[in-house]
């Protein structure tokens, strides 16, 4: 057992431990506990990992190690993380404590809302310091199912809808995926399923067959891609986003979503490389869309929900679009840009369960001068609209820049169109988003009833100032982050550089 | 003749010993008509079940072997299926004490049991079989008493409606069965499997044979076409049969046409022949059920479609006939018995205490019995192929083995088919979790029996996936 496998073993121990809490106080407890305990792991784990790779350890994975499981079918519980797993572990780690806060008063059966939070937890740890192909496959799954009953349960508005469309839609994708995984598996000779092993057996990128890599990649990263709001397959995120409960939008939108991105990038790119490069023009086109459409969308929205679903639409598509340039500005971009977009959603649906609480209303028409009634709540809400559409000094900004400074490194036209439109994304976020602000804070309170209202209480001011704190720190000093972030993405863009063809035959744009 | 061989038939054996001491037990205990209440009741059958799992679960002779000239086969793999249906059947007893009791049941209840051993026995003769009559005779053997089990609740319409459906339809397909070993025979002069292998040359006669054997197996396994039978006859038989037919009999069937397929056709045209049909059947297996399963109204009806979808991706290991697939097979078989069983364990809980079978009365049935519905979630999420539980790693080696065999497209389709599955497996869990009702289920407590199957299921349903030894043993075994 390695001591990677914390991760998975403080959510599987507090299981057991909430089922055991007689009432709210014991939940809460066990909840504050895990959560600090695995917030501690996470930010130790990045400390070490740092110091381990300054002192010269350049494996490609860090603390690996592998358990025979399935052995006939050479499944193994393999564990290992790179720049890019220790990164996304401290931000669901961040959620995950951040998210125990906004639950705080969870109401209906507190029990068994903590129980399949803390299950969908385990899988998001799990996935991510995952090495094994069936491991992570698995986690994913362990992730998404508690959705369902948390959305379904705890929700509000058309929950049962979108409960079930949002599970249908991502476990479709997982369908997908799983026959993605029988084409690598089978394709690289069956006899591992390391995504590590995969990567670097004989004959390199070009392992498995040019064809088959051509049909697994669309359908791997369509796989991941359903849950990376990949468009067309988006409509899942702003219905089941607007329904879910505070700490499980936080949650889904901070992390869960970072998974798709991270699987497209981790398997369906590293392990079909041929395919990436063949095929990437396709996605680049659809995620373009998602990046404009995305945007597009949230401009006519009237409910904070669903403006900041879409918003997320169009913010995760630009991270399979910057992954889907291929180079390592671009991909570090990405990545940089999945722990910003995780940390600034969460705090937004955070902030935005707050208010919904105290108002009972979401519809931005029915909101306004909330800046004189709540001000805490108010000036978070500032704060998180201006990093979200990538002031400088957030971490919005430095994961933006990144992003586009890589995607125009590209020398064609066809990516330096694509570049362009996708940049058309960061003007039509300033517009929605000081849009909204104007209306819900400030001018004069129109509804009598919200001039008796509060503002935050301790635990939602301290959930508020951890995420402001990140996001803040991650814009004030990336330097650290992006080190860390380069030393993930290298090595897949290296593979991907290692094709017979770096330049797509099927491209008509080209 | 060497009387010695008998020796050797260990799990035969030990089923007829169980089923005289019950037999001499419910003829000298029975019931005390004064009192109304049985003097033996469920402990017994479910202890001598047990010992008889137990006894049989041993490996001691791990090798393979053939007895009585070829007629009765050996091979440690049919030994453990064996000990998969001895599980399925001590569940099956100890889920059906309540229903049992029942005043009407109690005066018969020795029979109920009975008739459950003897087509036990008959799947075991099945299984084990090396020659075509052996394997007919357990073949009736296994399905004639089933449909004295179906049509057990008499005084209930459906259950003897359900009855006669099915003994019909039962004949009629071992008619077919039997017409074709009659052209088998009549290709080859012989009936003895190790003598057809090697006799069968390619012909369209024979390829017919091979059409009706395939018809007189779906069945038994209830794929479509040949499941018509199948939502009439789960919904009419009790509750506690419907499970033993939806698992045991389903299980034994499976396997036996996985060995003879492989057995007899393992290669050539032969193979291809029924690859394809495999191929067309599963489609229509998977898809047909999955579809019909979203629109029934009636909770066993709803499980017979889910059986025949599930049924479909059982079969999906044969393609190949690869001893991955044998082994993804068993070990489907052994996590869709913990899964199934258990949903129908609370199945019969609910409609005891209750009297209700609709889907709509499991309405806000969490409210009033959380732990019923938390494992009916559990086994229904096992069943649907999520993880962590059981059934997601089966669905996943079944899906491998039919992939490595090279049935990529049948794989595609099945996956895709396993999204209109989940949805309404999803639709249970809503109504139990989220569905609001005026007068849901009132709270009630299950008796001690319910409770030790519902605790094995669920120990199936969350350990068999997680602890890989099972499928590592399983793999071990199809290897010897």
């Amino acid at each position: 057992m390695n001591f990677l496998s914390i991760f998975v073993l403080i959510p599987l121990l507090m299981l057991p431990a909430l089922w055991l809490c007689r009432n709210i106080k014991g939940l809460r407890a066990v909840m504050v506990t895990g959560s600090t305990a695995l917030l501690i792991a996470a930010v130790w784990l990045v400390f070490k990992f740092i110091g381990d790779r300054a002192a010269g350890m350049t494996d490609e994975f860090l603390y690996t190690a592998s358990v025979d499981w399935f052995t006939p079918l050479h499944i193994k519980y393999a564990v290992g993380v790179d720049g890019i797993s220790v990164a996304m572990l401290l931000l669901s780690a961040i959620i995950v404590f951040t998210g125990t806060f906004a639950s705080w008063k969870i109401n209906p059966l507190p029990k068994e809302y903590f129980l399949w939070f803390i299950l969908l937890s385990l899988g998001v740890f799990g996935f991510f310091i995952s090495v094994d192909m069936f491991t992570m496959f698995m986690f994913y799954e362990v992730a998404l199912i508690p959705m369902y009953l948390l959305i379904g349960v705890w929700g509000t508005g058309r929950k049962e809808y979108s409960a079930m469309k949002l599970t249908l839609m991502l476990m479709g994708g997982s369908a997908f995926l799983m026959f993605g995984i029988f084409g690598i598996f089978y394709g690289a000779g069956g006899q591992t399923m390391n995504v590590f092993e995969i990567a670097h057996q004989t004959g390199g990128a070009h392992a498995i067959d040019f064809s088959a890599q051509c049909l697994f990649f669309p359908l791997t990263f369509i796989g991941f891609g359903v849950l990376g709001a990949l468009f067309p397959f988006h409509t899942w995120s702003p219905d089941g986003h607007a329904s879910a409960p505070t700490a499980v939008s936080m949650l889904h939108a901070g992390v869960l979503m970072k998974l798709g991105g991270y699987g497209c990038f981790r398997i369906a790119m590293y392990l079909l490389p041929e395919g990436a490069q063949e095929l990437s023009w396709i996605f680049l086109i659809l995620t373009g869309i998602s990046v404009v459409y995305g945007a597009l969308s949230a401009c006519v929205q009237t409910d904070l929900k669903y403006i900041n679903a879409y918003s997320s639409v169009s913010h995760c598509g630009l991270v399979l679009f910057a992954l889907l340039m291929l180079n390592n500005t671009a991909g570090s971009g990405a990545i940089m840009q999945m722990l910003s977009h995780g940390l600034m959603t969460a705090l937004f649906f955070a902030l935005i369960g707050m208010i919904y609480g105290r108002t009972h209303t979401r519809d931005i028409r029915e909101l306004s001068g909330l800046m004189r009634i709540m001000p805490f709540l108010s000036v978070g809400y500032i704060i998180v609209g201006l990093a979200n559409l990538g002031l400088p000094g957030f971490s919005g900004f430095v994961a933006e820049m990144t992003i586009f400074v890589g995607s125009f490194q590209n020398n064609d036209t066809f990516h330096r169109v694509l570049t362009i439109a996708a940049c058309s994304s960061i003007v039509v976020t300033a517009v929605y988003i000081l849009r909204m602000v104007g209306k819900i804070l400030y001018g004069k309170c129109t509804n009598e009833h919200h001039l008796q209202l509060t503002d935050a209480t301790w635990e939602e001011r301290f959930c508020v100032g951890c995420l402001i704190a990140c996001i803040a720190g991650l814009g004030l000093f990336p330097g650290w982050v992006s080190h860390l972030v380069h030393d993930g993405v290298a090595p897949i863009i290296h593979q991907l550089g290692a094709v017979a063809h770096t330049v797509s035959q099927s491209n008509p744009f080209l | 003749m060497d009387y010695s061989q008998f020796l050797y038939m260990r799990e035969e054996l030990v089923l007829i010993v169980a089923i005289v001491v019950l037999f001499l037990a419910d003829l000298f205990f029975c019931t005390d008509r004064k009192s109304g209440r049985g003097v033996y009741n469920t402990p017994l059958p479910a202890i001598l079940m047990g010992l008889v799992t137990i006894a049989n679960a041993v490996p001691c002779c791990m090798e393979s072997f053939e007895l009585f000239g070829g007629m009765y086969q050996h091979t440690p793999m049919m030994s453990l299926v064996k000990t998969v249906l001895n599980l399925g059947t001590l569940i099956v007893f100890l889920m059906s004490h309540k229903w049992l009791s029942r005043e009407e049941n109690l005066v018969k209840q020795g029979e109920f049991y009975l008739l459950v051993m003897f087509t036990l026995l008959g799947m075991y003769f099945m299984i084990s079989s090396g020659h075509f009559l052996m394997f007919f005779i357990g073949l009736e053997m296994a399905s004639i008493p089933v449909a004295a089990l179906v049509a057990y609740d008499k005084y209930r319409f459906t259950s003897a409606e359900a009855g006669a459906k099915f003994i019909l339809l039962a004949l009629f397909s071992s008619a077919l069965l039997l017409y074709g070993v009659s052209f088998l025979y009549g290709l080859t002069g012989t009936l003895y499997f190790e003598g057809l292998a090697t006799k069968m040359t390619f012909s369209y006669l024979g390829v017919g044979a091979l059409l009706l054997f395939i018809a007189g197996m779906g069945f038994k396994i209830s794929l479509v076409p040949f499941h018509l039978w199948t939502a009439d006859t789960y919904e009419g038989a009790p509750t506690t049969v419907t499970g033993y037919l939806s698992v045991v009999s389903k299980s034994s069937a499976a396997f036996v046409l996985f060995v003879l397929l492989a057995k007899l056709f393992p290669t050539g045209e032969y193979a291809a022949a029924w690859q394809t049909a495999l191929f067309w059947i599963v489609i229509a297996s998977i898809t047909i059920a999955n579809l019909f399963a979203l629109r029934q109204q009636n909770i066993k009806r709803f499980m017979a479609f889910s059986a025949i979808s599930q049924a479909g991706y059982i079969v999906l290991a044969i393609p190949g006939t690869t001893a991955q697939g044998m082994t993804a097979l068993v070990f489907y078989l052994l996590v869709y018995m913990a899964a199934n069983l258990g949903a129908f364990t609370v199945m019969t809980s609910v409609e005891q205490s209750s009297n209700q079978v609709t889907i709509d009365s499991y309405n806000g049935l969490y409210s009033t019995n959380p732990k019923l519905s938390f494992i009916m979630t559990l086994c229904l999420f096992s069943l649907a192929g999520i993880p962590p539980f059981a059934g997601f790693f089966s669905k996943f080696f079944v899906f491998m083995a039919a992939f490595n065999a090279g049935q990529h497209l049948l794989v595609f389709i099945a996956l895709v088919n396993t999204i209109i599955s989940l949805y309404y497996y999803l639709l249970i869990v809503k109504a139990m979790y989220i569905n609001k009702s005026d007068a849901p289920i009132a709270t009630f407590q299950s008796d001690a029996y319910s409770r030790l199957a519902l605790v094995l299921c669920t120990l199936g349903v969350v350990g068999l996936g997680i602890a890989s030894c099972v499928y590592n043993y399983i793999d071990a075994v199809s290897l010897l």
